[in-house]
């Protein structure tokens, strides 16, 4: 089995329930979901969900279909690591006295790229966004200092793709505007 | 009460349209949409729906049955003979889930549905309240779309829209849970219906491209194999079928779903597919050189092994539903559209041919067929009765002209097998989910939903007494079904893969059973047991030309085994004739 990393991106109308329906699908299939992110679109009223996923080209195809198949699901994208850009986020609440040592704050912020939110006498807050491999690279180093807690996001990506899901919405409507029945508006 | 004050105000906000209840705008909603049949079974959440349905007797007709089990099943026979969507009312909590394996099997089906389920009031929600189950939650692996109301003015858009969707693309079931506060409180009653939501189109752009290439694949094709399913009934794609297998001279082969897609007694039909389907339609589809899949999902209960399905054909499958397109078997050309438009543009593309060498390969493994087990099983002339026997004799009785039901298991593989259909939806069973118990409900909806027509259910002993207290609802509104009891005391299928697979180890399949007859003339039912060959034709015949509901309990040979098969596991190719 020649599993590898997808990032499937579902555009969907804003409606409680999408979260469940998407993953009872995965489940089904026994695909473990890696990272989940949700949040609003450019678009009004359309929340994407950005799911991250282990799982062969061939699966990854009959899930996305039985996804698109979902009432309120708009549009499905499937990509590779490659074909998209981007981010995870990181915090870590790292004990003050282990950072002190050295120049290591001044590696963790010029090397790293990591910021500090919050000193205390007890423990500093660090964020880091990145790649999973720089977030877990930060991690190793911190980790002499003693990590209290660590946390990291879900991925947001962006995709590469010149047509914005907006054209898409833009063609749906025209395909519903050809249709030969009339359409009895909501007023 | 209302002050007289306020009265007046809702009055004023009304724009002159209607003011009335939730319960009352559900009824207006479903008659708006044509409705005039109702399946269901009240309960506390749901009080206020039956209180006013009382107001609408003239205009829905509900029935009783005597679970909600009993409602979803014949819910969904009436929308398979008619056309037209099954609608069913459940209460909440016990109500709503007693309707689970109605609605999973209406969705493996892809029947239309709008199941209307009562909610416990909307601040009680999420506290366990008493009969509150989270059914949305659970209803969503195998409903199309489910919603919850818990606002009386959502309730015409939203049903508007599970009418749109289930009744749309590849049909299903929906589910609409209302909260009874949603029920007492009022609205402005408003409908329009719906036939376009942004997310959801099910009107699919014809690629006109797909279907030249699909033309040039069947007129370059030697061994051509038309394989269609319930996708040809659900388009009403009957008649193009039709015309295009005989302009292209192809022989064609349906699922079980698919049975009375194509007359049994055409030139070019070859049988029924799958584990126990004809020998012929099986085996050649691994001799195909093109197969042209026509609405349907290659089930693995067709494909038998999937490495050794179909190795020497191309494949072009006409499918509606996109996530059923390379989902078990990978295809060559994928027309992703609803079966009739394909087929009406692909008709005038195709020549005019015939295939009479290809099509003889068929006819002699049939003969070999109905030496080994279509003769002895339908014609046997001597020692116990046959399955296979009563089902031809009903058969040649009605000459086809009935709605058949089946339950699930030895039962439905012998009219699957054995009765020519002539008539498109004219079978009525439970395939996907293969749900025992569908029988006996689902002839019940399919006679109240085509009332001029025979409906003769053919049924296992297993599983007449899997929903047994639906003779109540035969009794109650006089429905003049036709019951077959295939009675062997055993659940027979289960029983036949103990024998051929478990070393006939016969653990917990033989049955003990009341005496039939005793029970159905408890419900006023006539009945009669038949044991005798001699007797059999003259009963059946004294039932069909009975009136009123009859219970025919035929006692047929105990340890017979449905034949022909294709193992679990095995390929198309290694279908076996006979056992022992």
């Amino acid at each position: 089995m020649n599993t590898q990393e997808f990032t499937i991106s579902i555009f969907s109308e804003d409606h409680i329930g999408i979260t469940n329906q998407i993953t009872i699908i995965l489940t089904r299939r026994q695909i473990n979901i890696e990272s989940i992110t949700a949040s609003e679109s450019a678009v009004k009223g359309v929340q994407i969900l950005t799911i991250v996923v282990m799982t062969t080209p061939d699966m990854v195809q009959k899930v996305v279909k039985q996804i698109q198949k979902i009432v309120e699901v708009l549009k499905v994208f499937v990509h590779t690591s490659d074909e998209i850009i981007y981010q995870e986020l990181a915090l870590y609440k790292v004990r003050t006295k282990g950072l002190m040592s050295g120049n290591l704050i001044d590696r963790i912020v010029r090397d790293h790229n990591a910021r500090i939110l919050e000193v205390h006498p007890e423990f500093m807050v660090i964020e880091r966004t990145g790649h999973k491999t720089q977030i877990n690279d930060l991690l190793h180093l911190l980790e002499p200092c003693g990590v209290l807690q660590f946390v990291r996001s879900g991925r947001v990506a962006i995709t590469r793709q010149v047509k914005e899901l907006h054209a898409y919405l833009e063609e749906m409507d025209q395909a519903n505007q050809q249709r030969p029945d009339d359409f009895d508006s909501y007023n | 009460m209302k002050t007289k004050k306020e009265k007046e105000k809702v009055a004023e906000n009304t724009n002159g349209h209607e003011v009335i209840t939730g319960a009352e705008a559900i009824l207006r909603a479903l008659v708006e949409e044509g409705v005039n049949t109702i399946f269901g079974y009240p309960g506390g959440a749901i009080m206020p729906v039956y209180d006013k349905l009382l107001d609408y007797q003239e205009k829905l007709h509900h029935i009783l049955t005597r679970h909600e089990q009993g409602a979803a099943h014949a819910a969904q026979a009436y929308a398979m003979v008619t056309g037209k969507p099954g609608i069913c009312f459940a209460t909440s909590g016990p109500g709503a889930t007693n309707l689970i394996t109605g609605i999973a099997n209406a969705y493996l089906d892809s029947v239309p549905m709008v199941f209307v389920t009562a909610q416990v009031v909307s601040n009680l929600i999420g506290t366990d309240a008493f009969q509150e189950t989270d059914i949305i939650g659970v209803s969503m692996p195998v409903t199309k779309w489910n919603a919850q109301i818990k606002k009386a003015h959502d309730i015409p858009e939203t049903l508007a829209k599970a009418f749109f969707i289930a009744c749309s693309g590849r049909p299903g079931p929906v589910l609409i849970d209302i909260t009874k506060d949603a029920q007492q409180e009022k609205l402005e009653f408003r409908y329009n219906k719906c036939n376009y939501l942004r997310s959801y189109n099910p009107t699919l752009p014809l690629r006109t491209r797909a279907i030249e290439s699909a033309a040039i694949m069947i007129n370059h094709a030697e061994k051509p194999l038309i394989l269609a399913g319930h996708g040809v009934l659900i388009s009403r794609a009957e008649n193009e079928l039709l015309q295009f297998a005989e302009k292209t001279g192809i022989p064609v082969a349906l699922t079980l779903l698919g049975l009375s897609a194509f007359p049994s007694s055409h030139r070019l039909y070859t049988g029924y597919l799958g584990m126990h389907g004809n020998y012929a339609p099986n085996l050649l589809t691994n001799e195909a050189d093109l197969i042209i899949a026509i609405g349907m999902r290659f089930d693995d209960r067709v494909t038998g092994d999937l490495k050794k399905y179909a190795k020497n054909a191309r494949i072009i499958h006409i499918e509606i539903d996109d996530a059923e397109i390379n989902k078990n078997v990978t295809v060559d050309l994928e027309i992703n559209n609803d079966a009739r438009e394909v087929l009406k543009h692909l008709i005038p593309l195709v020549h005019k041919k015939n295939h009479e060498n290809w099509i003889r390969e068929f006819r002699i493994l049939d003969k070999t067929e109905n030496e080994k087990v279509i003769k002895p099983e339908t014609m046997p002339g001597k020692g116990d009765i046959k399955m296979g026997e009563v089902v031809r004799l009903v058969s040649e009785l009605t000459a086809g002209d009935t709605i058949v039901v089946t339950d699930v298991g030895q039962n439905q593989m012998a009219v699957a097998r054995y009765f020519r259909f002539s008539s498109p939806n004219s079978l009525v069973t439970s395939g996907g989910m293969g749900t025992m118990g569908f029988g006996l409900p689902a002839a019940i909806g399919a006679k109240i939903g085509n009332p001029d027509k025979q409906v003769v259910a053919f049924i296992g002993d297993g599983g007449f007494q899997m929903t047994i207290q639906e003779l109540g609802t035969i009794l109650q509104y006089k429905v003049a079904v036709k019951l077959i009891i295939l009675n062997n005391g055993f659940l027979g299928m289960v029983r036949q893969w103990q024998d051929m697979f478990y070393y006939k180890r016969y653990a917990s399949t033989e049955l003990v059973n009341p005496d039939f007859v005793t029970i159905a003339s408890g419900y006023g039912i006539p009945a009669k047991t038949v044991s005798v060959r001699e007797e059999l034709k003259d009963s059946l015949r004294e039932m069909l030309d009975s009136k009123g509901p009859y219970v025919l309990d035929v006692r047929i040979d105990k340890e017979a085994n449905v034949l022909p098969m294709i193992e679990p596991g095995a390929s198309v190719s290694e279908v076996t004739l006979t056992y022992k």
